[in-house]
Protein backbone atom coordinates (compact mmCIF):
# COMPACT_ATOMS: atom_id res chain seq x y z
CA UNK A 1 0.00 0.00 0.00
CA UNK A 2 1.53 3.21 -1.38
CA UNK A 3 1.69 6.20 1.46
CA UNK A 4 2.63 9.38 -0.79
CA UNK A 5 1.27 11.89 0.45
CA UNK A 6 1.26 14.99 -1.21
CA UNK A 7 2.00 18.17 0.42
CA UNK A 8 2.44 21.47 -0.32
CA UNK A 9 5.23 21.38 -3.00
CA UNK A 10 6.17 17.95 -1.54
CA UNK A 11 5.65 14.28 -2.21
CA UNK A 12 6.38 12.62 1.38
CA UNK A 13 6.87 9.22 1.36
CA UNK A 14 4.36 8.41 4.46
CA UNK A 15 1.82 10.78 6.01
CA UNK A 16 3.61 10.15 9.57
CA UNK A 17 5.37 13.07 10.65
CA UNK A 18 7.90 13.15 13.71
CA UNK A 19 6.52 15.75 16.06
CA UNK A 20 8.55 18.59 17.27
CA UNK A 21 10.52 18.41 20.25
CA UNK A 22 10.22 14.74 20.01
CA UNK A 23 13.98 13.38 18.96
CA UNK A 24 15.04 16.51 17.30
CA UNK A 25 17.93 17.13 18.76
CA UNK A 26 20.70 15.27 17.04
CA UNK A 27 21.00 14.43 12.98
CA UNK A 28 21.25 11.03 13.75
CA UNK A 29 18.13 10.68 15.38
CA UNK A 30 16.07 12.43 13.11
CA UNK A 31 17.40 9.95 10.16
CA UNK A 32 16.68 7.42 12.39
CA UNK A 33 12.97 8.93 12.60
CA UNK A 34 12.88 8.94 8.72
CA UNK A 35 14.54 5.34 8.43
CA UNK A 36 11.66 4.13 10.83
CA UNK A 37 8.88 5.57 8.33
CA UNK A 38 8.15 8.75 8.34
CA UNK A 39 7.43 11.08 5.43
CA UNK A 40 8.74 14.34 7.42
CA UNK A 41 10.97 15.11 10.53
CA UNK A 42 10.47 17.75 12.58
CA UNK A 43 13.66 19.50 14.63
CA UNK A 44 13.41 20.29 18.28
CA UNK A 45 12.47 24.25 18.16
CA UNK A 46 15.46 25.92 18.08
CA UNK A 47 15.60 29.76 19.62
CA UNK A 48 17.73 32.63 19.17
CA UNK A 49 20.15 32.13 22.04
CA UNK A 50 20.92 28.95 23.87
CA UNK A 51 18.60 27.77 26.59
CA UNK A 52 19.22 25.38 28.97
CA UNK A 53 15.74 24.43 29.71
CA UNK A 54 13.53 23.73 32.94
CA UNK A 55 15.33 22.07 35.55
CA UNK A 56 14.02 18.02 36.17
CA UNK A 57 11.31 16.92 36.58
CA UNK A 58 10.40 17.82 32.86
CA UNK A 59 8.28 15.23 31.95
CA UNK A 60 5.93 12.74 33.58
CA UNK A 61 3.49 9.47 32.49
CA UNK A 62 1.08 10.00 34.82
CA UNK A 63 -1.70 7.44 33.52
CA UNK A 64 -3.93 8.72 31.29
CA UNK A 65 -0.93 10.66 29.17
CA UNK A 66 2.25 12.47 30.06
CA UNK A 67 3.41 15.81 31.15
CA UNK A 68 5.75 17.67 30.01
CA UNK A 69 7.72 20.85 30.30
CA UNK A 70 11.10 20.59 28.54
CA UNK A 71 11.29 24.25 28.25
CA UNK A 72 13.39 24.66 24.94
CA UNK A 73 16.66 23.83 25.45
CA UNK A 74 18.25 24.25 22.38
CA UNK A 75 21.63 25.67 21.04
CA UNK A 76 20.67 28.66 19.50
CA UNK A 77 19.44 29.48 16.22
CA UNK A 78 23.06 29.42 14.94
CA UNK A 79 24.43 26.53 15.87
CA UNK A 80 20.96 25.29 14.73
CA UNK A 81 21.69 25.47 11.49
CA UNK A 82 25.02 22.96 11.86
CA UNK A 83 22.71 20.47 13.21
CA UNK A 84 20.09 21.15 10.34
CA UNK A 85 22.35 20.62 7.51
CA UNK A 86 23.75 17.50 8.73
CA UNK A 87 20.22 16.20 9.27
CA UNK A 88 19.35 17.41 5.57
CA UNK A 89 22.18 15.44 4.40
CA UNK A 90 21.28 12.51 6.30
CA UNK A 91 17.72 12.51 5.14
CA UNK A 92 18.49 12.77 1.61
CA UNK A 93 18.56 9.45 0.32
CA UNK A 94 15.36 8.84 2.56
CA UNK A 95 12.97 11.09 0.70
CA UNK A 96 11.93 12.42 4.12
CA UNK A 97 11.73 15.83 4.12
CA UNK A 98 13.32 17.93 7.04
CA UNK A 99 10.93 20.70 9.24
CA UNK A 100 12.91 23.06 10.90
CA UNK A 101 10.89 24.05 14.02
CA UNK A 102 11.83 27.64 15.72
CA UNK A 103 10.51 29.64 18.34
CA UNK A 104 11.01 33.42 19.59
CA UNK A 105 10.25 35.77 22.13
CA UNK A 106 9.44 38.68 20.04
CA UNK A 107 7.68 38.97 16.38
CA UNK A 108 10.88 40.83 14.88
CA UNK A 109 13.37 37.77 16.28
CA UNK A 110 10.36 35.15 14.71
CA UNK A 111 11.75 36.34 11.34
CA UNK A 112 15.19 36.41 12.68
CA UNK A 113 15.40 33.04 13.68
CA UNK A 114 13.86 32.04 10.56
CA UNK A 115 16.20 33.61 8.01
CA UNK A 116 19.34 32.26 9.92
CA UNK A 117 17.53 29.10 10.19
CA UNK A 118 16.75 29.41 5.91
CA UNK A 119 20.65 29.03 5.91
CA UNK A 120 20.32 25.24 6.06
CA UNK A 121 17.44 25.17 3.44
CA UNK A 122 15.22 23.26 5.52
CA UNK A 123 11.88 21.56 3.33
CA UNK A 124 9.70 23.72 5.45
CA UNK A 125 9.40 25.80 8.63
CA UNK A 126 7.54 25.63 11.13
CA UNK A 127 6.98 28.31 13.60
CA UNK A 128 6.26 27.44 17.25
CA UNK A 129 3.74 30.31 18.73
CA UNK A 130 2.25 27.67 21.30
CA UNK A 131 4.99 26.62 23.61
CA UNK A 132 3.05 26.44 26.64
CA UNK A 133 6.30 26.03 29.04
CA UNK A 134 7.51 29.59 29.19
CA UNK A 135 4.77 31.76 30.32
CA UNK A 136 7.41 32.93 33.15
CA UNK A 137 9.98 34.20 31.05
CA UNK A 138 8.07 34.69 26.82
CA UNK A 139 4.47 36.16 28.26
CA UNK A 140 1.28 34.51 26.30
CA UNK A 141 1.91 32.54 23.49
CA UNK A 142 1.78 34.35 20.17
CA UNK A 143 -0.97 31.26 19.15
CA UNK A 144 -3.22 33.08 22.13
CA UNK A 145 -4.79 35.60 19.78
CA UNK A 146 -5.27 36.18 15.90
CA UNK A 147 -3.85 39.09 16.07
CA UNK A 148 -0.26 38.05 17.06
CA UNK A 149 -0.13 34.71 15.83
CA UNK A 150 -1.00 36.67 12.18
CA UNK A 151 1.88 39.32 13.21
CA UNK A 152 4.35 36.38 13.95
CA UNK A 153 3.36 35.06 10.33
CA UNK A 154 3.60 37.91 8.24
CA UNK A 155 7.27 38.56 10.09
CA UNK A 156 8.71 35.49 9.05
CA UNK A 157 6.73 34.98 5.54
CA UNK A 158 8.56 38.60 4.95
CA UNK A 159 12.02 37.13 6.14
CA UNK A 160 12.09 34.37 4.45
CA UNK A 161 9.48 34.23 1.78
CA UNK A 162 10.95 31.29 -0.28
CA UNK A 163 10.51 28.28 2.32
CA UNK A 164 6.75 27.06 3.09
CA UNK A 165 5.56 28.38 6.40
CA UNK A 166 3.63 25.90 9.11
CA UNK A 167 2.36 27.57 11.77
CA UNK A 168 1.95 25.51 15.05
CA UNK A 169 -1.14 26.44 16.92
CA UNK A 170 -1.76 26.07 20.90
CA UNK A 171 -5.33 23.96 21.88
CA UNK A 172 -6.49 26.59 24.49
CA UNK A 173 -8.47 28.94 22.52
CA UNK A 174 -11.79 29.33 22.42
CA UNK A 175 -11.68 29.01 18.50
CA UNK A 176 -9.03 27.49 16.67
CA UNK A 177 -10.54 28.21 13.58
CA UNK A 178 -10.80 31.70 13.69
CA UNK A 179 -6.59 31.71 14.83
CA UNK A 180 -6.16 29.54 11.66
CA UNK A 181 -7.84 31.71 8.81
CA UNK A 182 -6.13 34.53 10.63
CA UNK A 183 -2.66 32.70 10.31
CA UNK A 184 -3.50 31.65 6.52
CA UNK A 185 -4.92 35.34 5.96
CA UNK A 186 -1.08 36.19 6.76
CA UNK A 187 0.62 34.07 4.86
CA UNK A 188 0.77 30.57 6.12
CA UNK A 189 1.01 28.01 4.00
CA UNK A 190 0.09 24.97 6.26
CA UNK A 191 -0.61 24.68 9.85
CA UNK A 192 0.40 22.32 12.37
CA UNK A 193 -2.56 21.34 15.05
CA UNK A 194 -2.03 21.28 17.98
CA UNK A 195 0.91 21.83 20.87
CA UNK A 196 0.22 20.37 24.16
CA UNK A 197 -2.42 21.55 26.39
CA UNK A 198 -1.73 23.12 29.52
CA UNK A 199 -1.80 20.83 32.67
CA UNK A 200 -0.33 20.74 36.25
CA UNK A 201 0.27 17.31 38.44
CA UNK A 202 0.67 18.16 42.22
CA UNK A 203 2.72 15.07 44.22
CA UNK A 204 0.33 15.16 47.59
CA UNK A 205 2.40 13.60 49.46
CA UNK A 206 4.70 16.58 49.28
CA UNK A 207 2.05 19.21 48.60
CA UNK A 208 4.62 20.32 45.42
CA UNK A 209 3.76 20.30 41.63
CA UNK A 210 5.56 17.50 40.38
CA UNK A 211 7.51 19.67 37.30
CA UNK A 212 9.65 22.00 38.41
CA UNK A 213 7.75 24.43 35.80
CA UNK A 214 4.99 23.89 37.77
CA UNK A 215 2.91 23.52 35.16
CA UNK A 216 3.58 21.74 31.83
CA UNK A 217 2.17 20.84 28.58
CA UNK A 218 -0.52 17.31 28.49
CA UNK A 219 0.25 14.83 25.38
CA UNK A 220 -0.10 10.81 24.77
CA UNK A 221 -3.82 9.96 24.55
CA UNK A 222 -5.54 12.50 27.10
CA UNK A 223 -4.50 14.94 23.96
CA UNK A 224 -6.11 12.97 21.47
CA UNK A 225 -10.10 14.05 21.13
CA UNK A 226 -8.29 17.28 22.04
CA UNK A 227 -6.18 17.08 18.79
CA UNK A 228 -8.97 15.56 16.63
CA UNK A 229 -11.95 18.28 17.56
CA UNK A 230 -9.33 21.30 16.90
CA UNK A 231 -8.06 19.90 13.50
CA UNK A 232 -12.06 18.96 12.93
CA UNK A 233 -12.55 23.02 13.26
CA UNK A 234 -8.96 24.09 11.68
CA UNK A 235 -10.17 21.99 8.17
CA UNK A 236 -13.46 23.51 8.68
CA UNK A 237 -12.16 27.06 9.05
CA UNK A 238 -9.48 26.61 5.95
CA UNK A 239 -10.19 23.82 4.12
CA UNK A 240 -8.01 24.19 1.45
CA UNK A 241 -4.54 24.37 3.95
CA UNK A 242 -2.69 21.16 5.23
CA UNK A 243 -2.76 20.03 8.45
CA UNK A 244 0.08 18.31 10.31
CA UNK A 245 -2.90 16.49 12.73
CA UNK A 246 -0.92 16.11 16.19
CA UNK A 247 -1.62 14.71 19.52
CA UNK A 248 -1.86 12.04 20.59
CA UNK A 249 -2.06 9.31 17.89
CA UNK A 250 -0.51 6.10 19.09
CA UNK A 251 -2.47 3.70 16.94
CA UNK A 252 -2.30 3.51 13.02
CA UNK A 253 -6.22 4.05 13.87
CA UNK A 254 -5.70 6.82 15.39
CA UNK A 255 -3.62 8.30 12.88
CA UNK A 256 -6.52 7.57 10.32
CA UNK A 257 -9.49 9.12 12.30
CA UNK A 258 -6.67 12.16 12.33
CA UNK A 259 -7.02 12.20 8.46
CA UNK A 260 -10.63 11.65 8.86
CA UNK A 261 -11.33 14.82 10.83
CA UNK A 262 -8.79 17.06 8.43
CA UNK A 263 -5.47 16.03 8.07
CA UNK A 264 -3.13 16.20 5.52
CA UNK A 265 -0.46 14.52 7.34
CA UNK A 266 0.13 12.97 11.02
CA UNK A 267 2.50 14.15 13.43
CA UNK A 268 3.62 11.24 16.53
CA UNK A 269 5.38 12.47 19.55
CA UNK A 270 4.42 10.73 22.77
CA UNK A 271 3.85 7.10 21.26
CA UNK A 272 7.70 6.52 21.43
CA UNK A 273 6.92 6.38 25.00
CA UNK A 274 4.07 4.01 25.15
CA UNK A 275 4.80 1.96 22.25
CA UNK A 276 9.06 2.62 22.51
CA UNK A 277 11.03 3.26 19.52
CA UNK A 278 9.34 0.85 17.01
CA UNK A 279 5.95 3.30 17.42
CA UNK A 280 6.93 5.25 14.61
CA UNK A 281 6.89 1.85 12.10
CA UNK A 282 3.80 0.28 13.76
CA UNK A 283 2.11 3.45 13.20
CA UNK A 284 3.21 4.02 9.75
CA UNK A 285 1.79 0.23 8.96
CA UNK A 286 -1.28 -0.45 11.02
CA UNK A 287 -2.59 3.11 9.06
CA UNK A 288 -1.40 1.02 5.74
CA UNK A 289 -3.16 -1.68 6.58
CA UNK A 290 -5.92 -0.57 7.54
CA UNK A 291 -6.90 2.02 4.68
CA UNK A 292 -6.04 -1.42 3.18
CA UNK A 293 -8.60 -3.87 4.30
CA UNK A 294 -11.01 -0.54 3.34
CA UNK A 295 -10.72 -0.73 0.10
CA UNK A 296 -8.63 2.66 0.28
CA UNK A 297 -5.69 3.37 -2.55
CA UNK A 298 -4.27 6.19 -0.14
CA UNK A 299 -4.06 8.48 2.50
CA UNK A 300 -5.72 11.19 1.05
CA UNK A 301 -8.86 9.25 -0.08
CA UNK A 302 -9.74 9.65 3.71
CA UNK A 303 -8.96 12.70 4.04
CA UNK A 304 -12.29 15.03 5.67
CA UNK A 305 -13.87 12.17 5.28
CA UNK A 306 -15.90 13.23 8.64
CA UNK A 307 -17.02 16.34 7.28
CA UNK A 308 -19.41 14.39 4.49
CA UNK A 309 -21.74 12.88 7.01
CA UNK A 310 -24.24 10.06 5.77
CA UNK A 311 -27.75 11.13 4.56
CA UNK A 312 -31.07 9.31 5.70
CA UNK A 313 -34.43 9.33 4.46
CA UNK A 314 -35.57 9.70 8.18
CA UNK A 315 -34.97 11.92 11.47
CA UNK A 316 -32.87 10.92 14.35
CA UNK A 317 -36.29 10.33 17.17
CA UNK A 318 -35.68 13.86 19.39
CA UNK A 319 -35.32 13.15 23.29
CA UNK A 320 -38.27 13.91 25.32
CA UNK A 321 -38.39 16.92 26.73
CA UNK A 322 -37.88 16.31 30.83
CA UNK A 323 -40.81 16.29 32.73
CA UNK B 1 5.22 6.48 36.40
CA UNK B 2 4.68 9.05 39.30
CA UNK B 3 7.17 9.70 41.26
CA UNK B 4 7.11 7.50 44.92
CA UNK B 5 7.71 8.65 48.31
CA UNK B 6 10.16 6.72 49.99
CA UNK B 7 12.07 7.42 53.26
CA UNK B 8 15.80 6.54 54.08
CA UNK B 9 16.52 3.65 56.51
CA UNK B 10 19.95 4.05 56.63
CA UNK B 11 23.26 6.02 55.12
CA UNK B 12 26.75 4.60 54.78
CA UNK B 13 30.06 6.63 53.63
CA UNK B 14 32.15 4.81 51.05
CA UNK B 15 34.52 7.70 50.04
CA UNK B 16 35.34 11.14 50.82
CA UNK B 17 32.61 12.17 49.24
CA UNK B 18 30.33 9.41 48.06
CA UNK B 19 27.36 8.21 49.97
CA UNK B 20 25.23 5.32 50.28
CA UNK B 21 21.42 5.32 50.54
CA UNK B 22 19.12 2.44 51.41
CA UNK B 23 15.40 2.88 50.87
CA UNK B 24 12.36 1.21 52.47
CA UNK B 25 11.73 0.66 48.44
CA UNK B 26 12.01 -3.10 47.35
CA UNK B 27 11.87 -3.45 43.46
CA UNK B 28 13.23 -5.89 40.52
CA UNK B 29 15.53 -4.51 38.75
CA UNK B 30 18.73 -5.24 36.43
CA UNK B 31 22.15 -4.06 37.58
CA UNK B 32 22.85 -0.97 35.23
CA UNK B 33 19.53 -0.02 35.26
CA UNK B 34 18.54 3.55 36.76
CA UNK B 35 16.17 5.37 38.89
CA UNK B 36 15.15 9.45 38.89
CA UNK B 37 15.54 10.82 42.36
CA UNK B 38 13.56 13.81 43.29
CA UNK B 39 13.68 16.12 46.02
CA UNK B 40 10.42 18.72 45.39
CA UNK B 41 10.67 21.96 44.09
CA UNK B 42 14.90 21.64 43.83
CA UNK B 43 15.83 19.36 41.19
CA UNK B 44 15.48 15.49 39.80
CA UNK B 45 18.72 13.24 38.81
CA UNK B 46 19.55 10.09 37.77
CA UNK B 47 21.84 7.21 39.70
CA UNK B 48 22.59 3.73 38.85
CA UNK B 49 20.91 1.20 40.95
CA UNK B 50 23.37 -0.48 43.57
CA UNK B 51 20.97 -2.37 44.75
CA UNK B 52 17.28 -3.65 44.28
CA UNK B 53 15.66 -4.68 46.91
CA UNK B 54 15.57 -2.61 49.12
CA UNK B 55 16.72 0.12 46.53
CA UNK B 56 19.92 1.57 47.55
CA UNK B 57 21.86 4.41 45.49
CA UNK B 58 25.33 5.57 46.05
CA UNK B 59 25.73 9.24 45.46
CA UNK B 60 28.70 11.88 44.92
CA UNK B 61 28.34 14.98 46.40
CA UNK B 62 30.11 17.03 43.09
CA UNK B 63 26.70 19.50 42.86
CA UNK B 64 24.10 21.42 44.61
CA UNK B 65 21.31 18.48 44.52
CA UNK B 66 23.75 15.80 45.60
CA UNK B 67 25.19 18.10 48.19
CA UNK B 68 21.62 18.25 49.36
CA UNK B 69 21.53 14.42 49.25
CA UNK B 70 24.51 14.07 51.55
CA UNK B 71 22.73 16.44 54.69
CA UNK B 72 19.94 13.75 54.41
CA UNK B 73 19.19 10.96 57.13
CA UNK B 74 17.62 7.77 57.65
CA UNK B 75 13.61 8.79 58.09
CA UNK B 76 13.82 11.75 55.39
CA UNK B 77 12.07 11.32 52.08
CA UNK B 78 13.15 10.92 48.55
CA UNK B 79 10.89 10.76 45.79
CA UNK B 80 11.81 7.81 43.63
CA UNK B 81 10.91 7.16 39.70
CA UNK B 82 12.45 3.53 38.59
CA UNK B 83 13.94 1.15 37.55
CA UNK B 84 14.44 2.61 34.28
CA UNK B 85 16.60 2.13 31.19
CA UNK B 86 18.20 -1.21 29.77
CA UNK B 87 20.85 -2.77 32.72
CA UNK B 88 23.49 -5.65 32.06
CA UNK B 89 23.07 -8.74 30.70
CA UNK B 90 25.16 -11.31 32.72
CA UNK B 91 26.78 -13.74 30.34
CA UNK B 92 29.39 -15.99 29.93
CA UNK B 93 31.32 -17.65 32.68
CA UNK B 94 33.96 -15.80 32.86
CA UNK B 95 33.29 -11.42 33.12
CA UNK B 96 35.96 -8.69 33.03
CA UNK B 97 34.45 -5.79 34.85
CA UNK B 98 35.59 -2.20 34.51
CA UNK B 99 34.28 0.44 36.64
CA UNK B 100 36.26 4.21 36.28
CA UNK B 101 35.33 6.86 38.75
CA UNK B 102 32.05 6.54 39.62
CA UNK B 103 31.20 4.46 37.19
CA UNK B 104 32.05 1.27 39.59
CA UNK B 105 28.44 1.97 41.56
CA UNK B 106 26.63 -0.69 39.25
CA UNK B 107 29.38 -3.26 38.93
CA UNK B 108 29.18 -4.72 42.59
CA UNK B 109 25.34 -4.99 41.86
CA UNK B 110 26.31 -6.82 38.43
CA UNK B 111 28.84 -9.36 39.94
CA UNK B 112 26.42 -9.97 42.66
CA UNK B 113 23.49 -11.01 40.19
CA UNK B 114 26.54 -13.72 38.00
CA UNK B 115 26.62 -15.93 40.80
CA UNK B 116 28.34 -18.28 39.03
CA UNK B 117 30.94 -16.53 37.20
CA UNK B 118 33.98 -15.94 37.85
CA UNK B 119 34.73 -12.30 38.10
CA UNK B 120 37.74 -10.07 37.36
CA UNK B 121 37.25 -6.63 38.15
CA UNK B 122 39.90 -3.27 37.16
CA UNK B 123 38.46 -0.35 39.55
CA UNK B 124 40.38 3.31 38.50
CA UNK B 125 40.11 6.58 39.71
CA UNK B 126 42.17 9.44 40.02
CA UNK B 127 43.56 8.76 43.71
CA UNK B 128 43.13 6.09 46.25
CA UNK B 129 40.50 8.67 48.15
CA UNK B 130 38.35 8.50 45.11
CA UNK B 131 38.58 4.31 44.52
CA UNK B 132 35.17 3.07 45.04
CA UNK B 133 33.16 -0.35 45.75
CA UNK B 134 36.84 -1.96 45.50
CA UNK B 135 36.31 -3.98 48.90
CA UNK B 136 32.87 -4.75 47.94
CA UNK B 137 33.49 -6.25 44.58
CA UNK B 138 36.18 -8.25 46.88
CA UNK B 139 33.04 -9.36 49.34
CA UNK B 140 31.44 -10.71 46.47
CA UNK B 141 33.82 -12.88 45.07
CA UNK B 142 35.40 -10.73 42.14
CA UNK B 143 39.14 -10.84 41.66
CA UNK B 144 40.15 -7.37 41.96
CA UNK B 145 42.73 -4.66 40.20
CA UNK B 146 42.99 -1.27 41.08
CA UNK B 147 44.93 1.49 39.26
CA UNK B 148 45.13 5.68 39.82
CA UNK B 149 46.02 7.86 37.76
CA UNK B 150 48.61 9.13 41.03
CA UNK B 151 49.52 6.02 41.64
CA UNK B 152 48.51 6.47 45.17
CA UNK B 153 47.10 2.74 45.26
CA UNK B 154 47.69 0.04 42.54
CA UNK B 155 48.71 0.35 39.17
CA UNK B 156 49.86 3.86 38.36
CA UNK B 157 48.25 4.65 35.48
CA UNK B 158 44.23 4.78 33.50
CA UNK B 159 42.06 1.23 33.53
CA UNK B 160 43.05 0.38 29.96
CA UNK B 161 46.61 -0.16 30.98
CA UNK B 162 45.35 -2.58 32.60
CA UNK B 163 42.71 -3.94 30.84
CA UNK B 164 44.67 -4.33 27.40
CA UNK B 165 47.24 -7.02 28.28
CA UNK B 166 43.89 -8.85 30.67
CA UNK B 167 42.10 -8.96 26.95
CA UNK B 168 45.37 -9.60 25.14
CA UNK B 169 45.70 -12.67 27.47
CA UNK B 170 42.11 -13.85 26.60
CA UNK B 171 39.77 -15.91 28.43
CA UNK B 172 37.28 -13.40 29.19
CA UNK B 173 33.27 -13.99 28.02
CA UNK B 174 32.36 -11.05 27.85
CA UNK B 175 33.46 -6.72 28.85
CA UNK B 176 31.04 -4.91 31.15
CA UNK B 177 32.19 -1.15 32.04
CA UNK B 178 30.70 1.98 32.89
CA UNK B 179 32.41 5.18 33.73
CA UNK B 180 33.63 8.36 31.63
CA UNK B 181 33.02 8.55 28.08
CA UNK B 182 36.49 8.95 26.94
CA UNK B 183 37.36 5.30 29.01
CA UNK B 184 34.02 3.69 27.29
CA UNK B 185 35.44 4.96 23.85
CA UNK B 186 38.83 3.34 24.22
CA UNK B 187 37.58 -0.02 25.71
CA UNK B 188 34.98 -0.12 23.22
CA UNK B 189 38.06 -0.08 20.27
CA UNK B 190 39.82 -2.76 22.79
CA UNK B 191 36.59 -4.74 23.15
CA UNK B 192 36.31 -4.77 19.33
CA UNK B 193 40.32 -5.39 18.61
CA UNK B 194 40.22 -8.07 20.63
CA UNK B 195 36.95 -9.78 19.35
CA UNK B 196 35.08 -9.82 23.26
CA UNK B 197 31.51 -8.87 23.18
CA UNK B 198 30.85 -5.87 25.97
CA UNK B 199 28.36 -3.91 27.34
CA UNK B 200 29.12 -0.47 28.09
CA UNK B 201 26.53 2.05 30.47
CA UNK B 202 27.26 5.64 29.02
CA UNK B 203 26.49 8.28 31.10
CA UNK B 204 24.29 10.74 29.41
CA UNK B 205 22.28 14.14 30.90
CA UNK B 206 18.55 12.35 31.36
CA UNK B 207 15.72 15.49 30.92
CA UNK B 208 12.37 13.42 30.28
CA UNK B 209 13.45 10.08 31.32
CA UNK B 210 11.36 8.25 28.85
CA UNK B 211 13.07 8.13 25.55
CA UNK B 212 11.21 11.33 23.68
CA UNK B 213 13.10 14.56 24.00
CA UNK B 214 16.76 13.61 23.10
CA UNK B 215 18.89 15.00 25.34
CA UNK B 216 20.77 11.54 26.14
CA UNK B 217 21.27 10.86 22.55
CA UNK B 218 24.38 8.55 21.93
CA UNK B 219 25.21 7.29 18.81
CA UNK B 220 21.52 7.21 17.48
CA UNK B 221 20.32 6.36 20.38
CA UNK B 222 18.28 7.51 23.34
CA UNK B 223 20.06 6.60 26.85
CA UNK B 224 17.59 6.51 29.04
CA UNK B 225 15.45 4.11 27.14
CA UNK B 226 17.83 2.01 25.28
CA UNK B 227 20.26 2.17 27.18
CA UNK B 228 22.16 3.43 29.61
CA UNK B 229 24.27 -0.40 28.76
CA UNK B 230 24.58 -0.19 24.99
CA UNK B 231 26.07 -3.78 23.78
CA UNK B 232 27.65 -5.49 20.79
CA UNK B 233 28.94 -8.57 20.00
CA UNK B 234 32.29 -8.53 18.00
CA UNK B 235 31.69 -12.29 16.99
CA UNK B 236 28.71 -11.56 14.90
CA UNK B 237 29.60 -10.59 11.41
CA UNK B 238 27.94 -6.85 11.44
CA UNK B 239 31.07 -5.48 12.99
CA UNK B 240 28.58 -2.02 14.57
CA UNK B 241 25.00 -2.80 15.40
CA UNK B 242 24.68 -3.01 19.05
CA UNK B 243 22.01 -5.01 20.12
CA UNK B 244 19.05 -4.76 22.49
CA UNK B 245 18.00 -5.83 25.64
CA UNK B 246 15.05 -7.56 27.30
Amino acid sequence: MPLLTPFLHLTLPSPIVLASGIWGTSAALLARAAAAGCGAVTSKSAGPEPRRGHVNPTCIDWGAGLLNAIGLPNPGATHEVDILREAKAELAHTGAALIASFFADTVENFGRVAAILAQAQPDLLEANISCPNVHSEFGEPFAATAQSAAAVTRAVKQAVPHIPLIVKLAPDTPNIGRIAAAVVDAGADAICAINTMPGMLIDVESGQPILHNRRGGVSGPALFPIALRCVYEIHQAVPNTPIIGTGGVTTGKDAAAMLMAGATAVGVGSAIHYRGPDALTLIRDELAAWLDSHGHDSPAAIHALAHREPRYDLHPTPAPIPK
Amino acid sequence: MLPQAARIVETQRENANTRTFVFDAHWRARPGQFLMAWLPRFDEKPFSLVDDDPVTITVAAVGPFTRLLHRLEPGDRVWLRGPLGRGFRPEGQRMLLVGGGYGSAPLDFLARRAKNAAITAVIGARTAADLLFVERLARSGADVQVTTEDGSAGEKGLVTAVVEPLLARGGFDALYACGPHGMLAALEALARRHRVPAQLSWEAYMRCGLGLCGSCEHQGRVLCLEGPVLSFNNCSSRGRSFTRHV
